[in-house]
């Protein structure tokens, strides 16, 4: 095998797994003293090309409990067609479809280049996917004509057999009936009334949905007949193309120094109370557009007093936030309902203040649905983002998936923790079932309502072998994700990977397991824990928790001498790893200092889900810098790399920042780009234009994009992020030709590290 | 002057407490719950008023002038005029009244010589005026004939002792004059007359100081017989059947002996008919609501807008209880005035808004008078002296008038508005015009019946009718739209859209509007968008199975539209079913007939409290007034169901078992009727009054938070309420009593307004005087409407007997006191209210009060509500429906035919009548009607061709044909209900329907006939007087 580095890159494109250790203590006692946990992100729908789905269902391991599917790890005889499981050790025989297998003939799951593999299930009725706008009518002339425009475009995106409803809301909550002519109809709710399920479907005048065994509705064919409000989009696009053009600002008068009264969380109780009675378990897709704070009913976060101001942190820490509990709670438990029915939640809210995502934030993070954050639906940044949630893959088939259940079963030695993600725990007690919880715990069951390829768990796993238990001879810790989900073409698909990991003796082998450390993966798991913990702690406690994993991670594995702090090496497995955490302690994700409650919110939710790749870089932002000297290089994030001749482009994955230098910026000012001679420079400018084109063509959501200049004001955006090397606060640079000093009290890299240093070295820590 | 008065005390303030002589009654139990003998307990009495009289009527047609013809002018509403505390400094003798002192003089003087009336006594009886026991004894002139008492002597046909003998004593009523029975002789015409004890100046209209003074043969029970009167009275039996009888069987008493109603109203129409009433004297009679008169406005309002009881109130709370006769006014402040009479004058003041006194609050009306030059006015009402505003002074004149008294109509009218500044409109907003809501049940039953289309296709031209202000081209009236079943469906029918919108609504729980912009439309705007929706209204329902209607929602919805939109306004509900879908307000089923006549029969017309109570509130509130179209099947249960309508100035229309062919024509008249009635919303009433007397009981489709603030929802020109006055205090006899109603409304423009009706009246020592200003129709209103109030909280029974003992009550008074002396056996009855036995009789005999089980629990709460809200000329056609010969016919008179009285006597085989009470409308054909009539009005053969059930007369060419149609139609067009025009043959079976509104009769249901009840009320006075 080669290093490390193609071991993880070879097993990261085979089966979207990074383990923060390819190595695995072998002993409960050595995994603790390790300081990372064993985990991994996991990436259930990775993208894999090169992988056709069997048309065939997954054989399983005949042991109740167990379950587990045949895979290349199982010991085969193939003579007397019988398969051994992996993990409970119960030998199965092969269906009878499989009478024909021998040493030659085996089938792709046997395989040892099918360790991940996808089935196509054929039995059960397919659904139609479905397609819930809910949309918000308090919004500026200019905003809603935009929004009513995306949302007639996103019409001809939908595959034609798909379901679509439309609730619109303000003061009131109107559900559309779609299959109506003539007179166009809607029923309408009342904005401040909590209803339950069962009040808003016989309001609606929905039949309750008889549920088959499955919980599967029995009579789809029928809801799809009866139930008005759902069409499929082939039927009635050109009704809702008008019924969309038609749609008005709410007209309910709007006094002086009030918030239009916006019934945002009655509007979702209807649709999710609607799609309950008649889709349950069936892929739906809530998409609320919202353009500004619900501001009464249930689940209203700011008074319609305009002088009452939004909740901020401030507010919050103050314990002066009103309406957050109730609120919060409120849209907790919605986002429960909805998940337990497999529908997901998308939030879009554009507005220039905070629109509630603190509060709403779960519905998305629970239910596996986007949030997408911009200043006002007549964005760019809107409307392509919205436009790219229906992109399509290479196969032409929708980058999206529903209702997807993961299940984790481990070999014994190794029990699941929790998983930190767009899930929901499905409280499936076994064997595999840690009772150490880390994330959402306590379960091998998660339910992940709405999937993309991109969509990415934190899994944590407990090896719970005992100290003086032997290793297991060449034995190998195993790992099987079975993920379960509704294809974006209605077919079920189950996705099956199944992953090993050797064994190591942590006292004898640690720098093996040194050696195997993924400091990328691990920097990301810890961050996903460190967000985890900030969700419900104080922000300095978690840093606090942070630094001092990072202390006893250095102690672990640093090499020094006793309180020498000089003497104190890393070894390239965990020298940037100090780095990742210097960053991650000034991120948005885990500092609330110049972000709203909505922002930190949003910024949180896109860390928990993006994968490895997105994830560090939102982590510690790329930047690279453009100057006549050479091709663009990336450089460090560092204040030391603001130069005057240089051009940078900084992306942190929310926002894309172009940084032209103070020369380049006046040269530009000058106009030189213009004259024929310059033409280079010209090519310069265009350089990094270009390639942020590249960038923001792939990201979902739209990063921000921001072309800014020595001494503009959007310049923040830069020096927020890059390590304040040079400060106010360390004249010595002044008057050096390197970088800009930043304005900050933060300390800088240097300082962080040097008290790293200090602290991993003394010998009272 | 300060303009604090109103500022501080904004109009929807409560009563003050404060206010001057007031302060007693504002205080607890004014409103009696129970239903106490009218003229109630007596209220504190200061000893006899110096008190004088006044306003001499000018000389009645027919009698000679008065010999002391008056020396000053009877227009006492001059301002100024009232010989007061602050006597005008300047000019009093050239005021063109009498020197004050002159009055004070005359009132205990002796009377004078009597004007002897001899002229007179030679052609007819007079009826006795008698002097009442304060009076001193009657001039020894007194006219008498002998022969006309025969009453003690023994008559040798036998009963003699029991019957006296009818001395009719009617101005103008020949036929009284000739009973005919045999065995009581007259000699001559009965010619007993008293002159009128009073000096000449002081006879007022002599023609209503005549008394009737009737024999009856009426079977004397001793007081141990008695039996209690609720149940037995009714089997009273005329004297020739009764087995009870002291002597040999009774010839039958002749019905024509007994007063006529028509007659009455005959006479009235023909001597006071036509002429101009001007209303410039205090304490007048107007004449009967069945004459037509014009109305000049001189100070008073016109009987249009206000009639009394009686014009002359006792001076003392004693006399008031003495002879139980209320004291009470029927107000109808939005009555329509005909075309001929000027219409109210708009006074607007600008921003300081109406002038009003300072400590009571009333509005600056004829009766303030200018002192200090005119710098400063004497509220008529409470006497407060108040400083005069800059702006609105004037020089007094020599008179002590002011000099603009001719171009103010609040100081020279009696009705007149002012314009009301924002401190009169609710959060002192400028209101927006009224809006009109069409709320249509689309529930199976309507669908079926095909109402739901009717209806949307009369709203297309309707809505082009809306009423609007004069002058303005198009209506300021918005329009909305409603349809439900169990929810409810809003109409989005905005201007800008090519499709109207539907909304759902199916919280019923809570009601609310989904809608605001776009809901409520100007019809002429929107016209296009409308006529789509009608025209879709019937196919969208048209294959609803959805059986089960919500109700008070509906009612919700229409507030909260109003509400939001900011405005007042009326609903039009046309509703099927009663409302049992689970909402608030369901109803269930509480029809028990087993009920009928024991205590418990009370809760037969009592709403279901809860929402609905509330729902009035709000209602009231918001100014939204309720009108209900019912089309039931079956019960309903209208006593709850039109609770809300009741109290707010709405009204309840019922189409049993509804029939478009039959009564679909009958509806839309009712509906365009009620559309494009004239009409004021979200009104706030008051009546002031002078001290010593104030309002306390009122009755009407009205609501009370308070004991004296007057809340309707809306008000129209159909409404009318019955304001019960008491005494405080003694009244004075120079000053009289005066009364204001103000009344603020929104007028269908949006204007806040203030409608003011002034009126003053006299008041007396004497209860002659009392008697002789009566008015029957009015006290049987106002009986009416109390009675009707009572069965709430009463048993019929009770009721019942309550009213028979106060009519008993009310003429022993009379005859105890102002009647000669004479033998007991005569029936006297006061001029005034000959007739009121008969009305009082057919009130006991109406649906309501009747305790009958063959009539329907719906029909008798609906009635009884109607009731509620009727104005004088409707009670008086309800209880004494007007009964009109159409077999001899004038086909080239412009004139109706006289009516004849409503028995069964009347009818002639051969003859054909037309019955109508205002409500219902029958075409009676006796079997032996004319083949030729037959043919010319129905176009077939013979009677027995007629088709069962037609409810109008086919349009045939032939004058006969025509002029019946006029007929029918001028009816119609005058009664503020459009009415079922039902064709009965003689001895068919619906004849029985027509039947019992011959109310003189003996009632199928149980109830006596007129001839009964008077022979039984005689019987109680007789009790009463021993």
């Amino acid at each position: 095998m080669a290093t490390y580095q193609e071991f993880i890159q070879q097993n990261e494109d085979r089966d979207g797994v990074r383990f923060s250790w390819n190595l695995w203590p072998s002993s409960r006692l050595e995994a603790t003293r390790l300081v990372v946990p064993v985990s991994c992100l996991f990436t259930p729908l990775k993208e894999r090309p090169d992988l056709p789905p069997v048309q065939y269902e997954p054989v399983l391991c005949s042991r109740a409990n167990c379950k587990a599917v045949l895979n290349p790890l199982c010991q085969v005889d193939f003579r007397a067609k019988i398969w051994a499981c992996n993990f409970c050790f119960q030998r199965n025989p092969f269906p009878p479809s499989y009478a024909g297998i021998s040493d030659v003939n085996q089938p792709a799951e046997l395989m040892p280049q099918f360790s991940t593999i996808e089935y196509i299930v054929q039995r059960g009725p397919t659904a139609p996917l479905i397609f819930l706008y809910v949309v918000d009518t308090c919004l500026e002339e200019e905003d809603l004509q935009a929004l009513k425009e995306s949302l007639q475009m996103s019409l001809s995106l939908l595959p034609p057999n798909a379901l679509v409803g439309l609730i619109t809301f303000g003061r009131m909550v109107q559900v559309h009936e779609l299959s109506c002519e003539g007179i166009a109809k809607s029923y309408v709710f009342r904005g401040t009334k909590d209803l339950t399920s069962k009040q808003i479907q016989e309001m609606l005048g929905l039949k309750p949905a008889a549920t088959g065994p499955q919980g599967r509705p029995q009579a789809a064919q029928d809801a799809e007949a009866t139930c008005k409000f759902l069409q499929p989009v082939h039927r009635v696009d050109m009704n809702l193309t008008d019924l969309l053009g038609e749609l008005q600002r709410d007209p309910w008068p709007v006094p002086q120094g009030k918030r239009p009264l916006r019934s945002t969380g009655v509007a979702l109780s209807v649709a999710v109370g609607l799609l309950e009675g008649t889709y349950p378990n069936t892929g739906a897709r809530v998409m609320l557009f919202i353009g500004g704070p619900p501001t009464q009913g249930p689940g209203m976060v700011v008074g319609d007093e305009l002088k009452l101001p939004i909740r901020s942190w401030h507010d919050i820490q103050k314990d002066n936030a009103r309406h957050l509990k109730k609120a919060t709670k409120y849209y907790e438990a919605m986002a429960n309902r909805t998940a337990v029915n497999g529908h997901c939640i998308d939030i879009y809210a554009c507005a220039l203040d905070q629109s509630g995502l603190l509060e709403m934030k779960c519905l998305s993070n629970l239910t596996g649905g986007h949030i997408v954050m911009g200043d006002s639906f007549n964005t760019s940044l809107f409307k392509q983002t919205f436009q790219r949630v229906f992109s399509k893959d290479y196969n032409g088939d929708f980058r999206m998936a529903f209702g997807g259940v993961l299940e984790v079963k481990t070999s014994r030695e190794v029990k699941v923790c929790g998983a930190i993600g767009p899930c929901v725990s499905l409280n499936a007690k076994g064997p595999s079932v840690s009772e150490n919880e880390m994330g959402t715990g306590g379960t091998s069951q998660w339910k992940i309502c709405g999937l993309n390829p991109s969509t990415t768990l934190a899994m944590f796993f407990e090896v719970v072998n005992q100290h003086n238990a032997p290793v297991p001879q060449g034995g190998r810790g195993v790992i099987q994700f079975v993920t379960q989900y509704q294809h974006s073409s209605t077919q079920r698909r189950i996705r099956v990977s199944t992953v090993a990991r050797n064994w190591a003796d942590a006292q004898t082998q640690i720098q093996h397991i040194e050696s195997s450390f993924d400091q990328e993966a691990a920097a990301v798991i810890m961050a996903r824990l460190g967000v985890f913990r900030a969700e419900s702690e104080e922000g300095p406690d978690v840093l606090r928790w942070l630094d001092r994993q990072l202390i006893r991670l250095c102690q672990k594995f640093g090499q020094f001498n006793k309180d020498d702090p000089t003497s104190f090496k890393l070894s390239e497995s965990l020298s940037l790893y100090p780095q990742f955490m210097f960053h991650l302690r000034r991120s948005p994700f885990l500092q609330v200092f110049n972000n709203s409650p909505d922002e930190s919110s949003y910024y949180r939710h896109h860390f928990v889900r993006q994968d490895l790749t997105q994830s560090l870089i939102m982590v510690q932002p790329i930047l690279y810098s453009y100057s006549f000297h050479g091709p663009p290089e990336p450089v460090l994030l560092d204040s030391s790399s603001i130069l005057q001749d240089r051009i940078l482009l900084m992306d942190t994955f929310f926002q894309l920042v172009i940084y032209h230098g103070e020369t380049i910026a006046q040269w530009r000012k000058a106009g030189y780009q213009e004259l024929a001679e310059y033409e280079n420079f010209k090519q310069l400018l265009l350089a990094p234009l270009d390639d942020a084109q590249e960038i923001m063509q792939t990201r979902f959501p739209m990063p921000r994009y921001v072309d800014t200049e020595h001494g503009g004001s959007q310049a923040r955006f830069l020096l927020s992020k890059v390590n304040p090397s040079q400060t106010h606060n360390n004249l010595y640079a002044w008057g050096q030709e390197t970088g800009a000093p930043i304005l900050t009290d933060d300390v800088s890299l240097q300082v962080f590290m040097d008290h790293l240093k200090k602290l991993a070295v003394s010998s009272s820590a | 002057m300060s303009q604090q008065g109103y500022v501080a005390a904004p109009p929807y303030s409560q009563a003050q407490p404060g206010m001057g002589g007031y302060q007693g009654g504002f205080g607890a139990g004014a409103a009696q719950p129970l239903y106490g003998h009218y003229g109630g307990p007596p209220q504190t009495f200061n000893g006899p008023p110096t008190g004088m009289m006044k306003a001499p009527a000018p000389a009645a047609a027919g009698m000679p002038p008065p010999a002391a013809p008056s020396q000053y002018n009877p227009n006492v509403q001059q301002n100024g005029a009232h010989p007061q505390r602050y006597p005008p400094p300047a000019a009093p003798a050239s005021y063109g009244q009498p020197v004050q002192s002159q009055y004070n003089n005359m009132a205990p003087a002796a009377p004078p010589p009597a004007q002897q009336l001899t002229n007179q006594m030679s052609t007819m009886n007079l009826g006795s005026y008698a002097s009442g026991p304060m009076q001193s004894p009657p001039p020894s002139n007194k006219l008498c004939c002998p022969a006309a008492f025969p009453t003690s002597t023994p008559s040798s046909n036998g009963p003699a002792d029991d019957a006296t003998r009818t001395t009719a004593p009617q101005w103008q009523a020949p036929q009284w004059q000739a009973p005919q029975w045999p065995h009581h002789q007259w000699e001559a015409p009965p010619c007993q007359a008293w002159v009128d004890p009073f000096p000449a100046p002081f006879l007022q209209a002599p023609e209503v100081s005549s008394s009737l003074v009737l024999d009856l043969l009426v079977q004397l029970d001793t007081p141990s017989k008695q039996v209690s009167l609720g149940e037995t009275w009714q089997g009273l039996t005329l004297p020739g059947s009764a087995g009870g009888l002291a002597g040999p069987p009774q010839k039958k008493l002749d019905p024509d002996s007994i007063p006529s109603t028509t007659q009455v109203i005959e006479d009235d129409q023909a001597k006071r008919g036509g002429q101009v009433y001007i209303t410039n004297i205090r304490g007048q009679v107007p004449p009967l609501v069945t004459t037509e008169f014009p109305i000049q406005d001189q100070g008073n309002a016109s009987p249009r807008f206000i009639r009394c009881t009686t014009y002359s109130l006792p001076c003392t709370a004693d006399l008031a209880k003495q002879c139980q006769v209320p004291l009470a006014a029927i107000i109808k402040p939005f009555a329509s005035v005909p075309k001929n009479e000027t219409p109210l004058y708009v006074v607007n003041h600008g921003e300081t808004g109406p002038i009003r006194c300072n400590r009571c609050k009333a509005y600056m009306c004829p009766y303030m008078q200018f002192i200090d030059g005119g710098r400063r006015f004497q509220c008529g009402f409470c006497n407060c002296v108040n400083e005069v505003p800059a702006f609105y002074f004037q020089h007094l004149d020599h008179m002590g008038r002011r000099v603009d008294f001719y171009e103010r109509p609040e100081l020279s009218l009696g009705s007149y508005e002012f314009a009301a500044t924002l401190d009169y409109c609710k959060n002192n907003k400028v209101q927006n015009p009224p809006a009109y809501l069409f709320m249509i049940d689309v529930s199976y039953n309507n669908v079926k019946s095909g109402l739901v289309k009717l209806i949307c296709d009369e709203l297309k031209t309707l809505l082009d009718n809306l009423p609007c202000e004069d002058g303005s081209e198009s209506s300021a009236i918005k329009v909305g739209f409603v349809t439900y079943n169990k929810v409810l469906h809003f109409y989005n029918v905005k201007s800008a859209l090519a499709q109207p919108q539907m909304m759902v609504v199916s919280d019923t729980a809570e009601m609310f509007v989904p809608l605001l912009d776009g809901f409520l439309v100007n019809y002429q705007d929107s016209r296009a968008v409308i006529y789509n929706l009608l025209d879709q209204i019937p196919d969208m329902f048209a294959d609803s199975n959805e059986s089960e209607t919500v109700f008070v929602p509906v009612i919700q919805a229409g507030v909260e539209a109003f509400k939001a939109a900011e405005c007042s306004g009326k609903l039009f509900i046309f509703h099927s079913s009663m409302p049992t879908a689970e909402a608030p307000g369901k109803l269930k089923n509480r029809d028990d007939k087993k009920l009928v006549n024991t205590d418990k029969e009370k809760t037969l017309f009592q709403p279901q409290k809860g929402v609905y109570e509330q729902l009035s509130k709000e209602c009231v509130a918001q100014g939204c007034c309720v009108d209900l179209f019912l089309f039931p099947s079956q019960y309903v249960d209208v006593a709850t169901m039109a609770d809300v309508p009741s109290h707010t100035g709405g009204s309840v229309y019922k189409y049993n078992n509804f029939q478009v062919e039959t009564d679909g024509e009958h509806f839309l008249t009712d509906l365009r009727k009620d559309v494009q009635k004239s009409i004021g919303f979200d009104a706030i009433m008051r009546v002031r009054t002078s001290t010593g007397f104030r309002a306390t009981e009122f009755f009407g489709a009205i609501h009370m938070n308070n004991t004296t603030d007057i809340e309707m929802a809306a008000v129209d020109c159909d409404k009318a309420l019955t304001v019960e006055f008491k005494h405080d205090d003694t009244l004075s006899e120079e000053t009289g009593a005066l009364m204001q109603c103000a009344l603020l409304y929104t007028t269908i423009n949006g204007q806040r307004r203030l409608r003011i009706h002034n009126l003053s009246l006299n008041c007396s020592l004497q209860l002659s005087e009392l008697y002789k200003s009566c008015e029957t129709d009015s006290l049987i209103n106002f009986f009416a409407k109390s009675a009707c109030r009572a069965i709430l909280n009463q048993p019929v029974k009770n009721v019942r007997e309550i009213l028979v003992n106060q009519t008993a009550h009310m003429l022993s008074c009379y005859r105890k006191n102002c009647a000669t002396p004479s033998a007991a056996s005569q029936l006297i009855l006061p001029d005034a209210m000959k007739v009121f036995p008969v009305y009082m009789n057919s009130l006991m005999k109406s649906a309501p009060l009747v305790g009958s089980t063959e009539l329907s629990t719906d029909d008798r709460a609906h009635q009884r509500l109607s009731i509620m809200a009727m104005g004088v000329e409707d009670t008086q056609l309800l209880l004494y429906p007007r009964l009109t010969p159409l077999h001899n016919l004038d086909v080239g008179s412009e004139a109706l035919p006289a009516p004849v009285r409503c028995s069964e006597e009347r009818l002639s085989e051969s003859g054909m009548f037309l019955l109508e009470n205002g409500q219902s409308m029958f075409l009676w054909l006796g079997l032996g009607s004319p083949p030729d009539i037959v043919q010319s009005l129905f176009n077939v053969p013979s009677l027995a061709h007629l088709q069962g059930n037609m409810s109008a007369l086919p349009e045939l060419d032939n004058p006969l044909s025509a002029k019946v149609r006029s007929i029918i139609s001028g009816l119609m067009e005058k009664r503020p209900n459009s009415m079922k025009l039902q064709i009965v043959r003689q001895k068919d079976k619906p004849e029985m329907l027509f039947r019992q509104f011959l109310v003189e009769d003996k009632s199928l249901h149980g109830g006596a006939s007129y001839m009964d009840f008077l022979c039984y009320v005689h019987r109680e006075i007789r009790l009463l007087l021993t």
